[in-house]
């Protein structure tokens, strides 16, 4: 089966189970194994030529110039991760179909459960790094979800959100690592990075890439000092424990360690930083497991334990160390989960799974009391069990590695690991299965059926078979450890070495674990007794330490008016312009001044003093509305005198309906804006002004004074805008045609605008606002003759005039200036003079289709115009054009690109319509009738009605 | 010319500026317009003036890019300039919302004018 479709079918495979648990937990469950059964199956597939040496590869290469593609490749590493993370998960989905409960929606965990399965196999069979980051991300967001599946309990939630916490802050670290070790590589692919050792290690940047990798492989792999977050994750249900903190996302960092051990190891970094920090994780989690009494608790100290023990071992940087480290993740993976299992089998049946309420269980629960004893037996490291052998070879590893030059410190605290590990793998099976039956558990415990039993004894199975006959996981053991180290290591696992260090190691652990576990009760009062570091307080002061800090820092910058940050914004771009203008070089000169015209003099005053005037009177503001409306005539004659008739066209449309909106908005806002900033302020803010408006003034001054340092594409548009184009407005030209999508874009974006508007509305009108909008008081007396007969007359006869402008200005558009947007704007302004002229109720009353229809027709106009060049095999919106004649018509041209631009012309007039619309129609009182006539006082009506009071 | 194109677009930017950091809404909506005429004319001079040369093309054949000014910046401007229409009178819409929902046009979380608001509206820094 293609690698790609290992990966996607747990993701593909994840939507089944929340549909099909509408037809029963039985078919839910068996739908989430058939998948991970399939996935299964095609790894298998695969195995026979991975363990032959070979190494399969599926490459899709996607953006290949920035490194990224999805390459995935099989080699013995990636079969035994996948082939855990997929066999484990098979087991897993048959003992959660029986642990949950009917109140647990089952469909949800499977769910979850295969897009965490996902996600881990794309870790594992991932080629390319950037790839592996984002199965890395998916791993942390789906345990989150796992851990946090019983969301009712606050334990869950906290520990879900430590746990995301912890590992994605991890992951923040590894991806700046991976992106540097990608750098130094020079490829981002797994295969070729592999292969660069040398150039790697020699680079200055090796400490660094490394440090930030091994923080997301230790956040990950919960080792010293981030163990703290994988005993809160135990507040999830047991099946999600078992497989994630068992076989899969705990080891996920292992794995990277693993995967990355042809690149990384060997150096003295690697050797202290890995090594250190898994023997001082090793002792650390053994010691606190002891005294654990949550069985879970005791278990997930344990796995921090053993995790600690596999990364020391792949610290050690030799070969044998990575053979034994293999070998021991296969182990750790099986005896692990059948224990997580059977805590999890105590828990469902006692209802408790606290040790010291435990105790005599071995007759009430005599299957479980089987697979428990093996299984923990293991762990401990007892002869004849898998456990044996990997941690026979960890202490012979050990009894030869010295720590700065000491012989004796590696293994004497690999030893008193061990001892440890022993200790409280007894005391798993003397406290909780030995001593006397007691007669105060929360239930009558009995064994649980087979269907809970059935994967925990499955498990069993590899760790007797390989503790008796260990030839069995050779082939495996040296196909994976040949990924690692690079060559077959040809190792053959036994359970007799001899008479070794390593086996006297393990003696003194035997014994003197055993012994320990003697006086556990009085070391654990003691243990309880001595105050110790809370990694929960710590965490939780520190997250709350963080979001203080963030909460002073935004509180700081955005105390709910816009004017602080708009103020820090202003500073921030002046320095950042004048920064950049200091450490940049100015050309000379190139471009001489243009002569200025009287006329030119004319405008610049009267735009002065406009504007001064405008920051003098602004505080009445019908005052301050019609200087604005100065400055826009200014600016739209001097686009006319600067050569850009369209723009001088559209800015004088824009003009109109913008005070008219503005005039509007007055309807419903003060009049005067009150004086209420003292003069200091206005100092401070007048010098942030003036610095803003001399670095504007003076950056466009130097721009426009010096030519362009690389070349224009203006002049392709002209000289193409004829014959590419078929007009001579080439400015239209580029709008409809040669930039025709940026326009697309910005006509959705204007109707996005107009609808915003409309909701703003709708909603304001369903609000309370609406009763004190129809009972509102006029501030001062309306005008006696709200619809005068002259405008009336007036603007009936301009309406025909104003549309046919609007028409010829839209026609003339491809070759004169004009077009779809100033056509729009001119035909809505004819519009707004009749809702001004006659009252919005009369004219809304003639309107016979709504604005949001104008919009919509628009937008399409303008979509199907540009769908229709593929009929001709072309690109999204390309024009064509032709010249046709009429009799008696002089020849005349057609474009596709007038439809674009008809499109262009609806989406203006139903947005601007729309808009202004929508606010008048807030103006509308209780007592506004609508009147049937188009005019109040007509002279030609024999009774005029009754005027508002 | 372009002296006065510059010092225009200098004092058009440091007005809306001046405007934007007013504390009421009517002053900033004018204060963006302000800002848009000014970012606008910015944009357009980019392309360098001319006079009496508009991208409108005089013959078909040998089409000398330098007898036209620059059509590109005009192209963008003038889309811009619908568009900061649009965008206005989203901001009009908002603020009139909330002038009517809350019966003050401020701008910051002031809950209503009043005597207590006005000794304290000008160091908003004081206030939550």
């Amino acid at each position: 089966m293609s690698l790609f479709l290992i990966v996607l079918l747990p993701f593909a495979g994840a939507l089944l189970p929340g549909l099909l648990i509408r037809a029963g937990r039985n078919v839910c469950a068996a739908t989430t194994g058939a998948v991970t059964a399939t996935a299964l199956l095609g790894l298998i597939v695969n195995a026979p030529a991975v363990m032959r040496g070979q190494s399969l590869t599926a490459r899709l290469d996607w953006l290949p110039a920035l490194g990224l593609n999805a390459n995935f490749h099989l080699d013995g590493l990636g079969l035994l991760f996948a082939g855990l993370i997929l066999g484990i998960g098979l087991l897993i989905i048959l003992y959660a179909r029986f642990y949950l409960s009917r109140e647990d929606p089952m469909g949800r965990f499977y769910t979850f459960l295969l897009l965490f399965q996902g996600a881990m196999v794309g870790i594992v069979l991932s080629d390319n790094i950037l790839l592996l980051l984002v199965f890395w991300e998916l791993t942390s967001l789906s345990s989150f979800l796992l851990i946090g599946y019983w969301s009712h309990l606050p334990e869950s939630r906290q520990g879900a959100r430590m746990a995301l916490t912890v590992t994605g802050t991890g992951g923040l670290a590894m991806i700046a690592g991976m992106l540097i070790l990608g750098n130094l590589a020079d490829s981002y692919d797994l295969s070729v990075i592999l292969t660069r050792k040398e150039t790697i290690q020699a680079s200055s940047l090796y400490p660094l890439a490394l440090v930030l990798i091994l923080a997301g492989c230790f956040t990950k792999s919960a080792q010293f000092p981030f163990h703290f977050w994988l005993p809160h994750a135990m507040a999830a249900p047991t099946p999600v424990s078992a497989y994630l903190h068992s076989a899969t996302m705990v080891k996920a960092g292992l794995f990277l360690m693993a995967r990355l051990w042809p690149v990384l190891s060997g150096t003295p970094e690697w050797f202290y930083i890995v090594a250190t920090t898994g023997l001082v994780t090793m002792v650390l989690g053994a010691l606190i497991a002891l005294f654990k009494d949550d069985l879970k608790a005791l278990l997930a100290f344990s796995t921090v334990s053993h995790l600690g023990l596999i990364t020391m071992l792949l610290g050690f940087g030799t070969k044998g160390a990575a053979v034994a480290a293999v070998f021991h993740i296969i182990n750790h993976a099986s005896f692990k989960a059948a224990l997580f299992m059977t805590a999890g089998i105590i828990d469902h049946e006692t209802h408790t799974r606290d040790a010291q309420r435990l105790g005599g269980l071995r007759r009430l629960m005599p299957v479980t009391f089987a697979i428990a004893t093996i299984t923990a037996l293991s762990m401990a490291g007892l002869p004849f069990l898998n456990g044996f052998l990997s941690k026979e070879m960890m202490l012979e590893e050990a009894a030869h590695t010295a720590w700065l030059g000491n012989p004796w410190l590696v293994p004497a605290l690999a030893t008193a690991g061990a001892l440890l590990s022993v200790a409280y793998s007894l005391r798993y099976l003397v406290h909780v299965f030995l001593g006397p039956e007691r007669d105060d558990y929360p239930t009558r415990p009995h064994d649980p059926g087979f269907g809970m039993w059935a994967a925990p004894a499955l498990l069993v199975v590899p760790v007797i078979v390989i503790g008796i006959y260990p030839a069995v996981a050779e082939a495996l053991v040296n196909t994976t450890a040949t990924a690692v180290i690079g060559q077959d290591p040809h190792v053959h696992l036994k359970i007799w070495h001899g008479l070794t260090p390593a086996l006297f190691l393990s003696v003194v652990a035997v014994a003197g674990g055993a012994l320990l576990l003697s006086v556990q009760r009085p070391l654990a009062r003691l243990w309880d007794s001595t105050p110790r570091p809370e990694a929960k307080t710590m965490f939780d002061a520190a997250i709350a330490g963080l979001a203080g800090l963030g909460n002073r820092v935004t509180d700081g910058l955005h105390n709910g008016a816009i004017t602080r940050y708009a103020a820090i914004f202003m500073v921030t771009v002046v320095a950042v312009g004048w920064h950049a203008y200091g450490g940049g070089a100015l050309g000379a000169e190139t471009r001489a001044l243009s002569q200025i015209s009287p006329v030119a003099w004319i405008g610049w005053a009267v735009l002065v003093i406009a504007t001064l005037g405008l920051i003098r009177y602004h505080r009445n503001r019908l005052r301050a509305l019609v200087l604005m409306g100065v400055i826009g005539l200014i600016v739209s004659i001097s686009f006319n005198y600067l050569s850009a008739p369209d723009l001088a066209l559209t800015q004088l449309s824009v003009e109109v309906v913008t005070i008219i909106l503005l005039l509007l908005a007055l309807n419903f806002l003060p009049e005067i804006t009150p004086p209420e900033t003292p003069p200091l302020r206005r100092m401070r803010d007048m010098t942030i002004a003036a610095a803003a408006g001399l670095g504007a003034g003076g950056l466009i001054y130097l721009l426009m004074t010096r030519d362009f340092v690389f070349g224009t594409i203006s002049d392709f548009h002209l000289t193409r805008s004829y014959k590419g184009g078929g007009g001579d407005n080439v400015v239209n030209v580029i709008l409809v045609d040669f930039r025709g999508y940026d326009t697309f874009g910005e006509i959705t974006v204007l109707g996005i605008a107009a609808i915003v508007i409309y909701a703003v509305t709708e909603a304001l009108l369903d609000s309370p606002v609406r009763r004190r909008l129809l009972h509102r008081q006029p501030g001062h007396a309306l005008a006696g003759d709200a619809h005068p007969m002259m405008m009336v007359i007036g603007t009936r006869v301009l309406m025909p005039i104003a549309l046919m402008v609007a028409a010829y200005i839209f026609l003339r558009g491809h070759n004169q200036p004009g077009g779809g947007f100033i056509a729009g704007l001119v035909a809505s302004i004819a519009l707004v003079m009749q809702y001004m002229a006659s009252g919005f109720a009369w004219a809304s009353e003639r309107q016979r289709y709504p604005y949001h229809g104008i919009i919509a027709a628009g937008v399409l106009l303008a979509t199907a115009t540009g769908v229709g060049s593929w009929l001709a095999d072309r690109p999204f919106l390309t024009s064509n054009f032709g010249y046709f004649r009429i009799p008696p018509l002089k020849e005349f041209e057609l474009a596709t690109a007038m439809g674009f631009d008809a499109g262009v012309f609806l989406v203006v007039v139903g947005a601007v319509m729309l808009a202004l619309e929508s606010i008048s129609r807030m103006a509308r009182r209780q007592d506004n009738e609508v009147s049937p006539y188009p005019m109040d006082i007509d002279p030609a009506r024999e009774t005029t009605p009754a005027k508002e009071t | 010319m372009e002296l006065l194109v510059a010092s225009a677009i200098g004092l058009l930017t440091a007005a809306g500026v001046y405007m934007v950091l007013r504390l009421r809404t009517f002053p900033v909506i004018l204060g963006l317009s302000l800002l848009s005429y000014a970012v606008n004319l910015f944009l357009f001079a980019t392309g360098r003036l001319a006079i009496n040369l508009p991208p409108v093309l005089k013959s078909h054949s040998n089409i000398d890019p330098a007898g036209y000014t620059d059509p590109l910046p005009q192209a963008l401007v003038l889309t811009a300039i619908v568009i900061s229409f649009g965008m206005t009178a989203v901001i009009v819409m908002v603020s009139i919302s909330a002038c009517l929902a809350s019966d003050t046009d401020r701008i910051d979380l002031t809950p209503a004018p009043g005597a207590e608001a006005e000794a304290g509206e000008d160091q908003p820094e004081d206030r939550r």
